[in-house]
């Protein structure tokens, strides 16, 4: 990648940080955690890979992503708003009664948004679905799919896994937020989930491991998944949760958290005053 | 355990009780779906740390795991969010649970709006609609502090499987600390003549007891039951009141087809037909809010019960 790109990148990636701590601050309670460690899968993706068009959310010929984890909705909302899918200002009404930018990502309610998610794991399912159906559809696209590593204890992940591979849905390119971390802790504690990447191998699909931070790594990995044909691609980033937000960085707490406006402002200079 | 007023969270609750029932039985076990800090739950892993088993985000795996316990003869208490609980581990409880007639009680914390900004996916208005229809199953919805520590340990001492809401944060104390529960046995909050408000859960019976002072104010005479369990339905006092009032509002956090509302106009159509209206959510799906907003939004008030209970009652 040409130094241009990336530090454009970098910087949008800075952007989308600060427009989801203002949004979840602005609010004073969200899924912040995981919401910032999916921002840079989320930058390269929108601002690199998808072709999407925001003045036709709904274009036949679209990229997808469905954001199995759905309660990372705030991050994606930023991103979209951003793309200009719809208006800035929206990102104030989140979680406001008759919002358009309910916590969960939800299809009928955000321009922008592929499928309906916040029940974890049924996304992975949905993500074949679309895959499968624009192959039926001979359309030459990508659905992509993100999901959680706490996630990835749903059986209904691996009953996807099973499908894709089977499928041969090479149009399929996945990621997992591997954050370490769930709800009551880190992942290894909760229900270990490793060794992640042989369980994935041993599914049949094409495995990258990368960091998730790096804007250089998932742009390649992705290039590298769009050469693999017949099979679905996963590629597990090793992220931290709450990345970028100083007050949960690094913390199981960060998943759902209370924070003052205030401190979301303390919180973005210190992001900006990064170089 | 604390003085039962002194509580901040239902979930605490939850957890002391359980912590006391387990001290004098080893055979009790806890079980949560990563849910635990939510739940209230890892108060219980502090306390006992071994016979607490976080399944991970896998609710059916942990519905299916705790089948497996009871049949060794542990008694599984297992928690997730009632979306959870009723839906992701329904074939699981309703076969290896029920079916299998293992000792499992199941837990669904934040009924109805209570789910707040979590919006649609997890707003459980199905819950207790699902539940009712599985063969013999005990379906509970505790409204207080009182009531939640009495009835959990009412279903322990229950043998067979249990479905309970667990309204998970805030509490508000109702009743005084002597006030005996029964399984089946709906509670009289005040009498009254005119019309009975059937409710259950701290949502709604909150806010019958609020419908109750303001009717009075309009000279109208109301009862409040606390129908605590949704089934077995105290059907004997649902007749007793029928006929004492002659008029009968149904209050829920949920669903209106098929509840409380659906459970007490079944037995009256064909036994008694009495005028009745039910204040529940009608045939819509959840979503995001605060709980004052979600209320309004789906009618859940005491203006509402007020409305339908005049519309009930002939001046
Ligand atoms: C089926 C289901 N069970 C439980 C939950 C509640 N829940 C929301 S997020 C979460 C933890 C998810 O952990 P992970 O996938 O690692 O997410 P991240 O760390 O990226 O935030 C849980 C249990 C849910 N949304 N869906
Ligand atoms: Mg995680």
């Amino acid at each position: 990648m040409e130094a241009e790109k990336r530090t454009f990148l970098e910087q949008k990636a800075k952007e989308i940080r600060v427009l989801t701590i203002d949004e979840v601050g602005y609010l004073g309670v969200g899924h912040i955690g995981g919401a910032m460690s999916v921002v840079d899968i989320l930058t390269v993706l929108y601002y690199s890979k998808m072709n999407v068009d925001p003045k036709n959310p709904k274009m036949e010929t679209r990229d997808k992503l469905v954001v199995s984890k759905g309660h990372s909705g705030p991050a994606l909302y930023a991103v979209l708003a951003d793309k200009g899918f719809f208006p800035k200002e929206w990102l104030h009404t989140l979680n406001h009664g008759g919002t358009n930018l309910p916590s969960h990502c939800d299809m009928n309610r955000t321009p922008g948004i592929d499928f309906t998610t916040g029940s974890l794991g049924q996304g992975s399912s949905a993500a074949m679905g679309i895959a499968l159906a624009d192959k039926m559809k001979g359309n030459d696209v990508n659905t992509y799919l993100i999901i959680g590593d706490g996630e990835s204890q749903e059986g209904q992940i691996w009953e996807a896994a099973m499908f894709g591979a089977h499928y041969k849905l090479g149009n399929l390119i996945a990621f997992t937020d591997y954050n370490k971390m769930q709800i009551d802790g880190e992942t290894a504690d909760v229900m270990g989930i490793d060794d992640i990447t042989t369980k994935w191998n041993g599914f049949g699909w094409h495995v990258q491991r990368i960091d998730g931070h790096n804007v250089v790594e998932i742009e390649r990995a992705i290039t590298n998944a769009q050469q693999v044909t017949e099979r679905p691609s996963m590629i597990v980033c090793d992220t931290i949760k709450g990345k970028g937000f100083a007050p949960g960085e690094g913390k199981v707490g960060s998943h759902s958290m209370a924070f003052t406006y205030e401190t979301a402002k303390e919180a973005i200079a210190l992001l900006q005053g990064e170089k | 355990m604390k003085k039962l007023d002194t509580y901040a969270d239902m979930r605490a609750v939850y957890a002391d009780t359980l912590i006391e029932i387990a001290k004098d039985d080893d055979k009790v076990v806890v079980m949560d779906a990563d849910l635990m800090a939510a739940n209230g739950t890892k108060g219980f892993k502090d306390a006992y740390p071994d016979r607490m088993i976080n399944a991970g985000v896998a609710e059916a795996n942990m519905v299916g795991v705790a089948a497996g316990l009871a049949s060794q003869g542990f008694i599984p208490f297992a928690s997730t969010f009632g979306c959870f609980a009723a839906r992701r581990a329904y074939d699981q409880f309703f076969l290896s649970a029920n079916y299998a007639k293992q000792n499992v009680k199941l837990v669904g914390s934040d009924p109805g709006v209570t789910a707040q900004f979590n919006g649609g996916t997890h707003m459980p208005f199905c819950d207790i609609t699902l539940m009712r229809v599985i063969p013999n199953l005990v379906v509970l919805d505790p409204c207080d502090t009182v009531s939640l520590h009495k009835l959990t340990k009412a279903i322990y001492e229950y043998k067979g499987p249990v479905y309970m809401r667990l309204h998970r944060k805030g509490a508000t104390t109702i009743y005084k600390d002597d006030q005996e529960f029964e399984i089946g046995k709906g509670v009289v909050i005040k009498d009254g003549t005119d019309v009975t408000l059937i409710a259950n859960g701290l949502v709604m019976v909150t806010e019958a007891i609020k419908a109750e002072k303001a009717l009075a104010a309009e000279g109208i005479s109301a009862a409040v039951i606390d129908m605590h369990t949704i089934k077995p339905l105290d059907e004997a006092l649902v007749a007793e009141y029928a006929k004492k009032t002659g008029a009968i509002v149904t209050c829920e956090n949920g669903q209106k087809i098929g509840g409380l509302g659906g459970a007490v106009s079944e037995y009256l159509s064909e036994n008694m037909p009495t005028l009745m209206k039910r204040v529940a959510v009608d045939d819509v799906f959840g979503e995001v809010g605060t709980q004052d907003y979600l209320q309004e939004r789906f009618g859940l008030t005491s203006e509402k019960i007020v409305e339908a209970a005049k519309s009930l009652v002939k001046k």
